[in-house]
């Protein structure tokens, strides 16, 4: 679980400059919690606050221990963390790549359990075939999943990504929710996941939290969330909701509000 | 597991790194015994063997050439090989920047300043002590442009570019004072300068190999251990911090036993140019970036190119022992390309 607590972050003392103003949140354990919001709105920001890239003022729990209480080791072999940028100059294999995610408790002599993790992961992410390729031979969403094969590969308790289906086309945006959210509920995961894809989000996320310039906007289930008021409020987008028959809210855009 | 059916055998993949870094070794070896071989007076096998295992076997004027001379230069082409191969790799880590090397911030361009200070001033012709003040001199404005480096980017977080552009500054001003040194040397103090700048193996003795190897043997280590950090480092600061990486406490680690390795080495052989640069990229064509192979091969790759140019530079002109750092770009430069030109996938594999 991560329970957030006044967090705030700016780049600058001036009202301008605070991108986090006070956000309090709590991600569940089990639950795929998913954080959504227009651009700017410090979603990364907030993601990168409490990992600790960046140092914001405020209260991080993570399991209920307080982040700063964790050591370096700890907090790495319990937390993973995609951040967004994919591009990445470095002569390692597919393979390497995904094995350094479990570097927090390898010995300098890699073991037969790191190989075999690896092997598995790549395997379920469907990556075996690129194991042998350098990572900067693949696509942009080719690498995408090779780093999220490595955020998954030390079976950590904790997932926080940052915009993890970004440069993937459909059909794998819709492998990798599925399988995070299967990964959670199995695996008992507290996972945080900034999304862009609205239907999505709703689809698969079992929590959705909105973020407005720095503040949290509303937390709930997709059905409570997703309101043509929230969507005019937080977007400036008229939208029409539609409610499928299992419950589900659909977001068809109307028009842009100037 | 095998290798069938596109699964990949990282142990396998593992066995071939390792190979590289021993056929590296074996080539060092060669050379090594070559450089001690080759030389205006001429020596055979036997003549180096019997020195080295029984001297009282061989003639007095070999067991002093071979002792005093051939065997000091192989050596120190070895360590000074060793450290700047090291060194470039670390550099061209920590800045994520494959054209650093330990020259890029500016170490070599103090240490040059420094050198040249002592021979300007007279320190260099002072008696007894004359001989070790140029390569104290060279080290104290390495290690000084270093801690102003730290200086600055203590401010500014340790980010790569400001890194470069501290040390670029620091290049550049190192280099400035270092052409007014040479305006107001005497004619023999300029051509100590000059002789220094040029890089040369010549002056190498137990006392200064000892203080090279000593470095070397407790840097190396230190800088293995931070393998798997700096091979996350490398898929960016972001990647690395995500993985668990203290990127700015890292980052002033390695600079400080680069700065120190490329400090003691330089101080004692003079410029050295090319082999942190390429010694590396020949280690990153043949093992990749794992800092657990890279490292310890591009250690390897400077000290064979090193010791392979001794032995050039008492070739090229018969009689005579060419300038070093003159001879590994001249040879080194052609080899280095036509790797690059030559480059095929299979060097990844």
């Amino acid at each position: 679980m991560i329970e957030v607590h006044n967090l705030t972050f700016g780049y600058s003392s001036t009202e301008d400059g605070q991108i986090l103003k006070g956000v309090d949140f709590a991600a569940k354990t089990g639950k795929l919690t998913a954080l959504i919001g227009t651009n700017g709105a410090g979603k990364s920001t907030l993601l990168k606050t409490i990992m600790g890239i960046l140092k914001g003022k405020g209260d991080i729990t993570i399991n209920g221990k307080s982040v700063a209480e964790y050591s370096t080791k700890d907090f790495s072999s319990t937390v993973s963390y995609l951040s967004q940028d994919n591009d990445c100059r470095v002569n390692l294999t597919v393979f390497e790549v995904v094995m350094l995610g479990r570097m927090g408790s390898m010995s300098f002599r890699v073991s037969d359990e790191d190989i075999a993790a690896t092997q598995e992961v790549l395997e379920r992410l469907n990556l075996q075939r690129f194991a042998s390729r350098s990572i900067m031979e693949l696509s942009g969403g080719q690498r995408q999943l090779v780093f999220m094969a490595q955020a998954l590969v030390k079976e950590p308790k904790i997932l926080i990504l940052d915009e993890p289906t970004s440069a993937l086309d459909l059909h794998k945006q819709f492998d990798l929710l599925t399988l995070l959210k299967n990964l959670t509920q199995e695996n008992d995961f507290t996972t945080l996941v900034t999304l862009h894809h609205l239907d999505l989000a709703a689809m698969f996320a079992d929590e959705i939290i909105v973020l407005k310039e720095g503040r949290v906007y509303a937390q709930g289930a997709p059905k409570d969330i997703f309101t043509e008021a929230m969507m005019e409020d937080v977007y400036r987008v008229k939208t029409k909701i539609y409610m499928d028959d299992k419950g589900m809210p659909h977001v068809i855009p109307l028009e842009a509000i100037n | 597991m095998t290798e069938t059916n596109n699964q990949y055998n990282y142990k396998k993949q593992s066995y071939k790194k390792l190979m590289f870094i021993i056929i590296g070794l074996i080539i060092c070896a060669v050379s090594f015994v070559t450089d001690i071989i080759v030389g205006p007076a001429s020596l055979t096998l036997s003549d180096v063997w019997l020195a080295l295992t029984d001297p009282s076997e061989v003639s007095k004027n070999a067991y002093v050439i071979i002792w005093s001379i051939r065997l000091p230069t192989a050596i120190m082409a070895l360590l000074v090989g060793a450290s700047l191969g090291i060194a470039g790799a670390g550099m061209q880590t920590i800045l994520d920047n494959p054209l650093s090397s330990p020259y890029t911030l500016g170490i070599s361009a103090g240490a040059g300043f420094g050198a040249s200070l002592m021979v300007v001033v007279g320190a260099s012709a002072l008696e007894f002590l004359g001989v070790f003040m140029v390569p104290f001199g060279a080290f104290v404005f390495a290690s000084l442009t270093s801690f102003f480096i730290y200086s600055i980017n203590k401010i500014k977080n340790f980010s790569s570019e400001t890194m470069i552009l501290a040390g670029i500054g620091m290049m550049f001003l190192f280099q400035a004072l270092q052409s007014l040194m040479q305006y107001m040397a005497s004619p023999e103090a300029l051509q100590n300068i000059v002789f220094w700048t040029m890089g040369s193996l010549a002056k190498a003795n137990w006392i200064n190999i000892s203080i090279v190897l000593l470095v070397l043997v407790i840097m190396l280590p230190l800088m293995m251990r931070e393998s798997w950090r700096l091979t996350a480092l490398k898929l960016g600061d972001e990647k690395a911090s995500g993985l668990g990486v203290d990127v700015e406490s890292l980052r002033v680690k390695v600079f400080a036993f680069i700065s120190l390795i490329t400090a003691v080495a330089v101080s004692f052989v003079g410029t050295i140019g090319f082999i942190g640069i390429v010694g590396p990229h020949i280690a990153r064509m043949l093992v990749g970036e794992d800092q657990r192979y890279f490292l310890p091969l591009s250690a390897v790759c400077g000290m064979a190119i090193l010791s392979l140019a001794s032995i050039a530079s008492k070739m090229l002109v018969p009689g005579a022992m060419f300038p070093i750092g003159i001879v590994t770009a001249i040879i080194g430069v052609p080899f280095f390309f036509s790797l690059v030109l030559t480059r095929k996938r299979s060097y990844f594999k």
